[in-house]
């Protein structure tokens, strides 16, 4: 029963694990977590639509370095990248960035090299005939390629962006390193201040990861599910 | 950024490359023995997730999905800084003294790996025709047997390509083990930062040997998917 006594650590700090010491102080905790997760997803599609376009085109000299970049970032761990930006960023923009958004933008530049290899996948999943179709009636290839391959694509990469969402949600534990207050350093710091209880308190924060990451995958599922029952008609 | 003087001899030679390199040879280790026990523990898990017995069926499923959905930082602090309630007093004085930094990041690196593994040889079994089994089977192969001699030798040939992609993964994420103070090679490329400030040189130097790991890597994977599994690009 000592083991659940235990757990007393984790009540008596339950919302600084939840919202940091918002809304008197900044947001940290989970609340951080989703929000560097959600700005970073938001983004890193945008990214990742910019890149995939890029390297799917027919044009060599356009296709090629956007490879290049896709194959470069994801060949580097992405603490490597973070770190990157902790260098750059205050060096390109002349001014100090903080770590929040070194962190938002790391995780971005990250991801947006994974969501392009979606966008990519999504696009050559389309049937060549539906390309060739449009341009036969009038329009050129990128108008083609924006009203009528990426609609369609879209529909089929959803899911697979629900899963770059959840790895999103895991990589924001990388912001510790640099000192965002999210949940895996909000619990190194109860970690470090109450001392004894190591083990109940990263374990608890593994199940509050799990429960938000196993949400968003069930989703994805069931989404694949109903794309896949689409399709059949 | 146009004041900042590159200076390279910092990091390829004296002192500082020794770091790099002893920080390489790190993360070599904790990759390779990484992902020779992932493989053990992944090829446990698969056949357990397949089995007919759905106590096994059940755990597998259970272990999966908790290590595929919670952060690998989070598994690694959970292993160095919370196992010792677990584990028995004589595992941890052991542990203690073999320098528990790399064991912890071991054990974490394996588990997390491994269920990936694990999916990825699901994946390559049930791309085997389920005449195989019948077959093996009907001619007197037990269950076991019949996985062990018959089905998994074809679904290993076909699952070496996304193995080998779980190693580069495994390798990029044994980076983590730095948070914990194992001195691999990102580790080493902080501290050379720290001590001479050359930080541009320090993490160039990194991000270059992993890339080259990868590029190495891709191209050993894209020979045997052509060679092996007469699978041809752009075919």
């Amino acid at each position: 029963m000592t083991i659940l006594s235990n757990f007393q650590v984790i009540a008596d700090n339950i919302i600084y694990f939840f919202v940091g010491r918002w809304p008197e102080g900044p947001l940290g905790g989970v609340g951080l977590t989703l929000y560097l997760a959600s700005a970073s997803c938001i983004l890193s599609i945008f990214g990742g639509l910019i890149l995939g376009l890029l390297s799917v085109s027919k044009k060599k000299w356009i296709s090629w370095p956007s490879m290049l970049v896709i194959n470069t970032i994801r060949g580097v761990p992405l603490l490597m990248v973070i770190f990157w930006m902790y260098f750059l960023l205050p060096a390109i923009f002349g001014k100090v960035i903080t770590e929040t958004r070194t962190v938002i933008l790391g995780l971005t530049f990250f991801t947006s090299a994974y969501m392009s290899q979606i966008v990519r996948a999504g696009i050559e999943g389309i049937p060549k005939g539906q390309m060739e179709a449009a341009i036969s009636t009038g329009l050129t290839h990128w108008q083609a390629m924006i009203y009528i391959i990426l609609p369609q694509g879209l529909r089929n990469m959803i899911p697979s962006f629900v899963n770059q969402f959840v790895s999103l949600i895991k990589d924001t534990s990388l912001a510790f390193i640099v000192g965002v207050s999210e949940l895996t350093h909000v619990a190194t710091q109860i970690n470090n201040r109450t001392m004894a209880f190591p083990t109940e308190i990263f374990f608890f924060i593994a199940v509050v990861y799990f429960i938000i990451c196993y949400a968003f995958t069930s989703l994805s599922r069931n989404l694949e599910k109903r794309l896949e029952w689409r399709k059949a008609i | 950024m146009l004041s900042y003087k590159f200076d390279w001899s910092v990091i390829t030679s004296g002192q500082y490359h020794e770091w790099l390199i002893s920080g390489l040879k790190v993360t070599i280790q904790l990759s390779i023995s990484g992902i020779l026990l992932s493989f053990l523990l992944g090829l446990i898990v698969a056949v357990m997730r397949m089995s007919h017995l759905k106590l096994f069926r059940w755990s597998a499923c259970v272990f999966l999905e908790f290590t595929r959905n919670t952060p690998l930082l989070v598994q690694i602090f959970f292993w160095y800084f919370g196992s010792y309630k677990l584990l028995p007093t004589a595992v941890n004085e052991w542990l203690n003294n073999t320098g528990f930094e790399f064991a912890a990041a071991l054990i974490a690196l394996t588990i997390y790996t491994s269920a990936f593994i694990a999916e990825d040889i699901r994946s390559g079994v049930l791309s085997i025709p389920k005449e195989q089994m019948e077959a093996a089977q009907s001619s007197g192969f037990s269950y076991i047997r019949s996985m062990q001699y018959i089905i998994l030798p074809q679904a290993v040939r076909i699952t070496i390509p996304p193995l080998v992609n779980q190693f580069l993964n495994l390798a990029k994420n044994s980076s983590l083990a730095m948070t914990i103070g194992v001195m691999e090679l990102t580790y080493q490329a902080r501290q050379v930062e720290s001590y001479t400030f050359k930080g541009f040189e320090a993490f160039t130097a990194a991000t270059v040997v992993y890339l080259a790991i990868s590029v190495i890597i891709t191209f050993l994977v894209d020979q045997y998917n052509e060679r092996v599994l007469q699978i041809h690009k752009g075919a």
